[in-house]
């Protein structure tokens, strides 16, 4: 993975996961990787990796098993409202930036319609 | 586990280090940042005892640098220490016979990670897999605090990731690493703390999510602005 170095670090890897959650690659009730592990596969420091599941924890996108490891979330509950706040965050960026390029609402949703028939004609 | 104040190196009239005083803590992963000739190596080679201050303490837990903490630190250098006659393999008895806490098992293994021959020849490998090499040899050691000066340095982007996931391997919440480089972008991610050295001073030491926070700028920018 590509780290974008004025983001934390923590918080890449933990928007990485919760996309892998979203598309299913990591289902619910899944056994996640060690801490360690997961410092190996995304290549981050240990201490990284331990904020990682702690942020996640937090958000209640996982939860540990004493003595048995970190588990995806088993509530779908979680998992719809992560999506939701996923795709605001997107909308919200992309609305902003769109707003600074000085696109009205309306030239916004013309555009949209027409990316998205242009997709549908492909 | 390593404390040092006020080391000072000369070396007849040239000063590789001024005055570093910093503190390593257990299961850290640190990144020593410093253009050539700040004094990265010639630190090194103080805290695994090949050099002596001028003046200035350097402590391992608690202790002088000298036969005991060599047990406990891996260094490895820049320049290749090998015999020209030693193969991948003999190279790893050679260690053993030097380190008792040298892991054969573990080293056979990082080999094999690290994509190298047992019956290669020393003499016949290429920069990148003489890089690997070294770093396998040393991590072998179940070490305490390891001192890496430069394993990345002229190496491919294949390769660099298999180093980092060697070291990454080996940290542990016991053993402290040390990686000197300025190839700052390939560590930003790897590294939990940072010692910036300049003229064998060390202006700038600490948690690197935290210096992140202070400067509002990532490692790399800080490194910019520090040394252009």
């Amino acid at each position: 993975m590509e780290y974008d170095n004025n983001i934390p670090i923590y918080l890449q890897v933990t928007n990485q996961i919760k996309k892998d959650m979203i598309q299913g690659k990591l289902p619910m009730g899944e056994k996640l990787p060690s801490t360690r592990e997961l410092a190996v596969q995304y290549q981050i420091n240990p201490n990284t990796a331990v904020r990682v599941y702690k942020e996640m924890e937090q958000q209640k996108m996982c939860f540990t098993k004493r003595g048995l490891g970190t588990f995806v979330t088993e509530d779908p509950a979680v998992l719809s409202e992560m999506r939701t706040s996923m795709a605001e965050e997107l909308l919200n960026g992309f609305v902003q930036e769109m707003k600074e390029l000085g696109f009205s609402k309306e030239e916004l949703i013309t555009g949209i319609l027409a990316r998205f028939d242009k997709e549908e004609g492909d | 586990m390593l404390v040092c104040s006020k080391l000072k190196k000369e070396y007849f009239h040239k000063t590789a280090v001024a005055d570093i005083s910093l503190e390593l803590e257990k299961g850290r992963i640190y990144a020593l940042l410093g253009p050539n000739g700040s004094g990265k190596t010639t630190f090194m080679k103080m805290a695994a005892g090949l050099v002596k201050p001028t003046q200035g303490t350097i402590l391992y837990e608690d202790k002088p640098i000298g036969v005991a903490s060599k047990r406990d630190i891996a260094y490895m250098s820049t320049e290749p220490y090998f015999y020209s006659f030693m193969t991948v393999e003999s190279v790893g008895k050679y260690y053993k016979d030097f380190f008792a806490d040298f892991d054969e098992s573990l080293y056979r293994e990082l080999i094999e990670q690290m994509e190298l021959q047992r019956t290669d020849k020393v003499t016949r490998l290429s920069s990148g897999m003489m890089a690997k090499l070294k770093v396998a040899v040393t991590i072998a050691r179940k070490a305490k605090l390891y001192l890496l000066d430069e394993p990345l340095n002229g190496i491919d982007l294949i390769a660099r990731e298999k180093i980092i996931t060697a070291i990454l391997r080996a940290a542990g919440e016991d053993s402290t690493i040390v990686i000197s480089s300025h190839l700052v972008d390939e560590l930003e991610s790897v590294v939990d703390s940072v010692i910036f050295i300049r003229d064998g001073v060390n202006i700038l030491t600490g948690d690197a999510e935290a210096v992140r926070e202070e400067q509002g700028k990532s490692i790399v920018d800080l490194y910019r602005e520090l040394y252009a």
